[in-house]
């Protein structure tokens, strides 16, 4: 790639026919897996690597690409090509991660999803338990449900007016300092909310040692408000004016305006804004191991005692073992595989009311 | 974006009070966000100072100083975050141009979902399939680079055995990371004057040349700012850090030894639930380092995008 080839006229020189570059690929992977399907009947070690065939193939593709097209095509075109295969490697690259993971908390996580994993909790269970109780998650998904629950409570009614404000009322430094600070909030680590949280009610309660669901409750909040505010004025702002005018020529006064037209006109984007914030926060597990503290028993009193959280399950499973790990591990798959589920669900139900409710747009 | 803000004085709107309880109600939860992200520095500030004016041998590894304990911790942080950067930057360039300019349409809105669901993933499950997953995985990578390259200062021996090392830490923050750059440029690349890439297609430019010259240039601005929001969001991550990293407090560069520096999050979430006495506010007084190193990266990162908005013409 010379500076003088480089100014061939990709216009003039032979073209590579559509098909070339996908068969290439197919027959880089499958090249590949045959190659390591040979290692491994002559080694017979392990189950098929198919992260490695995959990575490999589109490595072999990438360089015979940009060398049949430097040689067919000219070096402009051969770079061209060749940033093509970096950008698409690079979705590649980002997507083995996600299949990897995928695969290994369905495999993993199935052994234990079983009804007694949502109707036990941990009480007094040690190792694999008994056969007619191994042990269940059921306290961290009360848990999980009750704080979560709270957080949803106190941040959806706090972020929403405050979003109205911004869009409806705010003008000048105010209203700038609100949107600069709540962006600057998204980035607040989530173990800061926790331990903020914990500092707050340590001070207020005298206690050095609290450890209690509200609080849990308030760090989420905290982590849930900026995302809530954000999502909302995007979707207020997306309300015509015109609706607006509408509503003060025939008199009805500014409060009314805003919840009898601007609101349900946006209810579907913040409706689907509050399920990503409730999923976004769901998942979180170092602000509740810090002020909600973890146990084994159920508990359903958010203002008193430790209480357990589904994520937090998943890492005390896997931290604190006994002398047989394996189960606790299973437990923790089985955990990670219903959190999955519950964030995934979450996200589909968001996407469904996006789509179902949007309102009909002009264009 | 109202209409009643011209009301010129004569005609003057009757001010009802359910009027004024509503938007008063509205301002009240606005300054309510502010008040709290200022109680969270004081709170955080008031438990914070028992640890900083105690004996430094109450604290817990007995260090001689305060900034001693913190010196590992925070560049244990640091260090983690810049390598996951390092590996994310240009895997989120590669999918956000993937997004925006070269997968069709309909399909590039499929990709962007998939994307998402990796932002949607819990941090404890990314933890958890570091640890089982990653680890022994890229365990056998390591011993070989420590076998071939050990002369390199960061590959110096011995290996670790389990691969729960920095470098792996920085491999799961990376995919973390990835959705939040990815979103930031892909928004930014879309938002590139249609005009500027049509001229330069009709110079005759190849599709690189015409993002070269045209949609990197103008996306600048926001690239750096989406590094520096991944950034933040790598700083901050604590249970990969907690579940993967064996933490040793120590400061050096070596990727794949087995003794590393451990970051201020995990260290936290490590030692919270055991802490007592003025180990408790030592915590404490880490988490408002971290808090204030994330609250310098954001803010900038937000400057840079909020000027470039300002005389960005496809806002306009």
């Amino acid at each position: 790639m010379t500076t003088a080839s480089s100014l061939t006229n990709s216009f003039t020189t032979a073209r590579l026919p559509k098909w070339v570059p996908w068969a290439l690929l197919a027959g880089s992977w499958g090249v590949i897996a045959t190659l390591f399907g040979l290692v491994q009947a002559a080694s017979d070690s392990q189950e098929f690597n198919i992260v490695g065939v995959v990575f490999l193939g589109t490595i072999l593709f990438d360089v015979l690409l940009v060398t049949i097209s430097s040689l067919v095509e000219g070096a402009r075109k051969a770079r061209d090509r060749f940033v093509t295969s970096l950008v698409s490697t690079a979705f590649v690259i980002a997507l083995l991660p996600l299949i990897s993971l995928t695969y290994t908390v369905i495999a993993d996580g199935w052994k234990r999803f079983d009804i007694a994993f949502f109707t036990q909790s941990m009480r007094n269970i040690i190792g694999a338990g008994t056969e007619q109780f191994p042990g269940g998650a059921l306290h961290a998904i009360v848990g999980t449900l009750e704080i979560t629950g709270v957080a949803t409570l106190i941040s959806v009614p706090v972020g929403l007016l405050s979003a109205i404000y911004l869009v409806e009322y705010g003008r000048g430094r105010l209203a700038r300092a609100i949107t600069f600070f709540v962006d600057v909030m998204t980035g607040i680590p989530s173990i800061v909310a926790g331990l903020f949280a914990f500092a707050f009610f340590a001070l207020i309660f005298d206690n050095p040692g609290i450890r209690f669901g509200f609080g849990g409750a308030v760090a989420l909040t905290l982590l849930m408000i900026p995302t809530v505010v954000r999502s909302s004025e995007e979707m207020l702002k997306l309300v015509p004016n015109e609706l607006r005018e509408a509503s003060y020529a025939l008199g009805v006064p500014k409060w009314l305006t805003i919840v009898k037209v601007v609101i349900p006109t946006s209810i579907a984007g913040i409706t689907t804004g509050i399920t990503l914030a409730i999923a976004r926060v769901i998942g979180e597990t170092a602000p509740l191991l810090v002020i909600a503290g973890f146990t084994t028993s159920m508990n359903y009193n958010l203002f008193e005692g430790r209480m357990m959280a589904l994520p937090l399950f998943v890492y005390t499973q896997y931290s604190i073992p006994g002398t047989d790990v394996q189960p606790y591990l299973d437990r923790a798959w089985a955990g990670a595989l219903t959190l999955i589920l519950i964030v995934m669900a979450l996200n589909l139900i968001a996407r469904l009311i996006a789509k179902i409710f949007a309102p009909k747009s002009g264009r | 974006m109202t209409s009643t803000s011209k009301t010129t004085p004569v005609l003057r709107a009757k001010s009802r009070p359910a009027d004024r309880i509503f938007s008063g109600s509205t301002l009240a939860a606005g300054v309510l966000i502010l008040t709290a992200l200022a109680a969270v520095a004081v709170f955080l500030i008031a438990q914070s100072i028992p640890a900083l004016v105690a004996n430094p041998e109450e604290l817990p590894t007995s260090p001689s100083s305060f900034w001693e304990y913190v010196a590992p911790l925070a560049f244990g942080t640091v260090w983690a975050a810049a390598l996951a950067l390092l590996m994310a930057l240009p895997v989120s360039l590669g999918i956000a141009l993937f997004i925006s300019h070269y997968a069709p349409r309909r399909i590039a809105q499929v990709l962007g979902y998939i994307v998402d669901l990796l932002a949607a993933v819990p941090s404890v499950v990314f933890g958890l399939w570091g640890i089982k997953v990653l680890a022994p995985f890229v365990q056998p990578f390591y011993a070989w680079l420590v076998d071939n390259f050990g002369w390199i200062p960061l590959f110096t021996p011995p290996v670790s055995g389990t691969g729960r090392t920095i470098l792996t830490v920085a491999i799961v923050l990376a995919v973390m990371v990835l959705p939040i750059i990815t979103a930031v440029c892909r928004e930014v690349f879309l938002q590139t004057p249609r005009l500027h890439e049509e001229a330069a297609l009709a110079l005759g430019a190849t599709r690189w040349e015409m993002i070269h010259t045209a949609v990197l240039p103008f996306g600048m601005p926001g690239i750096i700012s989406a590094a520096m929001l991944g950034l933040g969001r790598a700083l901050g991550e604590t249970m990969v850090v907690a579940m993967v990293l064996s933490p040793a407090m120590v400061i050096h560069f070596v990727l794949t030894g087995s003794a590393n520096p451990p970051t201020i999050a995990g260290n936290i979430a490590l030692n919270f639930p055991e802490a007592h006495g003025v180990g408790v506010n030592a915590l404490i007084a880490t988490g408002l380092i971290l808090f204030i190193i994330t609250l310098i990266v954001n803010s900038a990162a937000r400057v840079v995008i909020n000027r470039r908005k300002a005389f960005s013409g496809a806002n306009g």
